[in-house]
């Protein structure tokens, strides 16, 4: 009965995964469809479409405003977040559960709700919706999730670093920049990925608040009811497989680093 | 990976003594001043829009007021949709899970002798996130389609009727949701399950406690934190997602979610009270929801 179980869980996670693959193999597979119009029944295999990616009418277009956005939302996210979460683990003050509650709402509001919210303010207040309100919307929802991820590192942080600094006279500034925010950069450096993924995959919070402009993710929703043209799984194929190339490197480098401290003990 | 970080935190010991200082003042003010104006003020403007009425004079405005029948009336027209929304996130977070657990328990627990076969098995749980989740979603509604494989192969075995179709109908839409959320279940589990000391495990079975009475009394309890936090990201988006419901992804009319009826009502019809008033219902109903189920822990723990 126990081997059982454990060849059981071998299966049963295997097939899972390969679940969780289906789609992903299914879009880059159909990147490369001699597809025409239409990229829904296979036609044949063709590069034409990772050659001239941006044939199709405003697909790059929107592919380069994702970026703009996603990398604009990042740099004001991780730096608001960062500062907040130095101060929830570094410091004493009032209303700190006040506080936690007003950084654990956004993550537990819905993003129709978020979306819809900044809509009716943006109505009310005339502001003519576009990158830019698509900027202010993700810096929001990304501040407590950068909180949450850098928190976790301000707070395995060793204090005697910091105070040795101090007794060998450096001000609190050379202190910060020299020691405490080179030990905070991984933890910062997850936070802004965390972010630029959010921002460039959001949808509907994007809807909402995008008026005339179009992102990536907005693109292919748009598109989808008169057909999703090849060159936009080219895009995503290649967003794709460049991260999962830099996730690879790290885990397995984290990995290797791991069995060697392993075999050292 | 960083989506972990939800449920790694809970577990932080942080330094006991934090100091009192103005700096604290100066780090926390433009943070939170951005999240009061783009996230305290729009909840706000919800609630006055959601009370508007129709402008007497010109067509298509609406004039501040105290229309407190508004919320009746989108209950009354849309109490379907957000049954519906709730009954979906609720299937599709148990699945999530059925799938999820296993998963977390299989990489966080099984291959921890294999340390790279672990890191491949991680990386392709969070692979999902790296691929536009609405070309995913389009790609489930094309293998599902019609003319497409799965149908076909079903027919054959008539394990569906000749006419039946898979897209638009409600499985179409738990799949897809289902689909969508298992890495969000998977990795808050896993991060609780990988810590876990294995020797707790062996003190079950050295007291003589069964495997199966182990894992209930021991190995759950203990990813509880996880299974928490994996529901919530699972269940809340869930409620409020229109995407798989939407009729050009896997869904038809028939299968209307909450998310749908706002996003036509304010994009659509400009019906703004009627988007405002819905939207403040789903949030209402998932802040009770989730303050009910996390009352144990309170949300600094979450946090």
């Amino acid at each position: 009965m126990r081997g059982f179980g454990k060849y059981a869980i071998w299966v049963y996670s295997a097939m899972a995964l390969v679940f969780l693959m289906v789609p992903i193999i299914y879009t880059i597979v159909f990147s490369f469809n001699d597809s025409r119009r239409t990229n829904i029944v296979w036609r044949g295999f063709t590069l034409d479409n990772w050659l001239n990616v941006c044939s199709a009418q405003g697909v790059c277009q929107a592919f380069g405003n994702s970026i703009l956005i996603g990398v604009v939302a990042t740099v004001l996210a991780t730096t608001l977040g960062t500062m907040i979460a130095i101060a929830l683990v570094r410091y004493r003050f009032r209303f700190r559960s006040a506080t936690t509650l007003l950084l654990f709402l956004p993550m537990a509001t819905p993003e129709v709700v978020l979306g819809a919210g900044l809509a009716a303010q943006f109505l009310q207040a005339g502001v003519g919706k576009g990158i830019g309100t698509i900027i202010l919307a993700h810096t929001m929802f990304c501040i407590s999730f950068v909180v949450v991820t850098v928190r976790a590192r301000v707070a395995s942080l060793d204090p005697a670093l910091e105070e040795a600094g101090r007794d060998l006279y450096a001000s609190p500034r050379e202190v910060f920049w020299r020691i405490t925010f080179p030990l905070l950069l991984p933890g910062i450096t997850a936070a802004a990925l965390l972010s630029f993924a959010l921002s460039f995959d959001d949808f509907i919070i994007t809807n909402f608040n995008r008026g005339a402009d179009v992102t990536f993710p907005s693109y292919i929703y748009t598109a989808a009811a008169r057909g999703i043209p090849a060159e936009a799984n080219v895009i995503a194929s290649g967003v794709f497989l460049l991260a999962i190339a830099l996730v690879l490197i790290s885990q397995f480098s984290a990995a290797a680093r791991r069995r060697r401290l392993a075999k050292a003990d | 990976m960083a989506f972990g970080a939800f449920a790694t935190s809970t577990a932080v010991a942080e330094p006991a003594a934090r100091r009192k200082s103005p700096i604290a003042l100066l780090l926390l003010l433009p943070g939170l001043l951005y999240l009061g104006l783009f996230f305290l003020v729009p909840l706000f403007s919800l609630v006055i829009t959601s009370l508007q009425q129709p402008d007497p004079v010109v067509f298509g405005q609406f004039e501040n007021a105290f229309r407190w029948e508004n919320y009746v009336t989108v209950l009354q027209q849309y109490w379907p949709q957000t049954v519906r929304a709730f009954g979906y996130a609720a299937l599709a977070t148990l699945f999530a899970l059925l799938i999820g657990f296993p998963l977390a328990y299989f990489i966080g627990i099984t291959l921890r002798r294999w340390p790279l076969l672990q890191a491949l098995a991680l990386v392709l749980v969070i692979a999902p996130f790296f691929i536009s989740f609405l070309l995913r979603t389009i790609a489930w509604k094309q293998l599902f389609s019609d003319e497409g494989p799965i149908v076909g192969f079903l027919q054959a075995l008539a394990i569906l009727p000749g006419d039946a179709a898979i897209t638009g109908s409600a499985f179409a839409v738990v799949f897809g949701l289902t689909y969508n959320f298992i890495p969000f279940m998977t990795l808050p589990i896993y991060t609780s399950l990988e810590r876990l000391d294995l020797r707790y495990v062996e003190a079950g079975g050295d007291l003589y406690a069964s495997p199966r009475s182990t894992f209930f009394r021991v190995t759950l309890p203990l990813a509880a934190p996880g299974i928490m936090s994996g529901t919530l990201l699972t269940f809340i988006p869930a409620a409020g997602d229109y995407v798989n419901a939407s009729r050009e992804f896997l869904g038809s009319t028939d299968t209307a979610m909450i998310g749908n009826v706002i996003e036509a009502n304010f994009l659509v019809l400009q019906n703004f009270p009627a988007a405002a008033a819905l939207s403040l219902v789903l949030m209402a109903a998932i802040l009770i929801l989730v303050s009910a189920y996390v009352k144990r822990s309170g949300t600094e723990d979450l946090l």
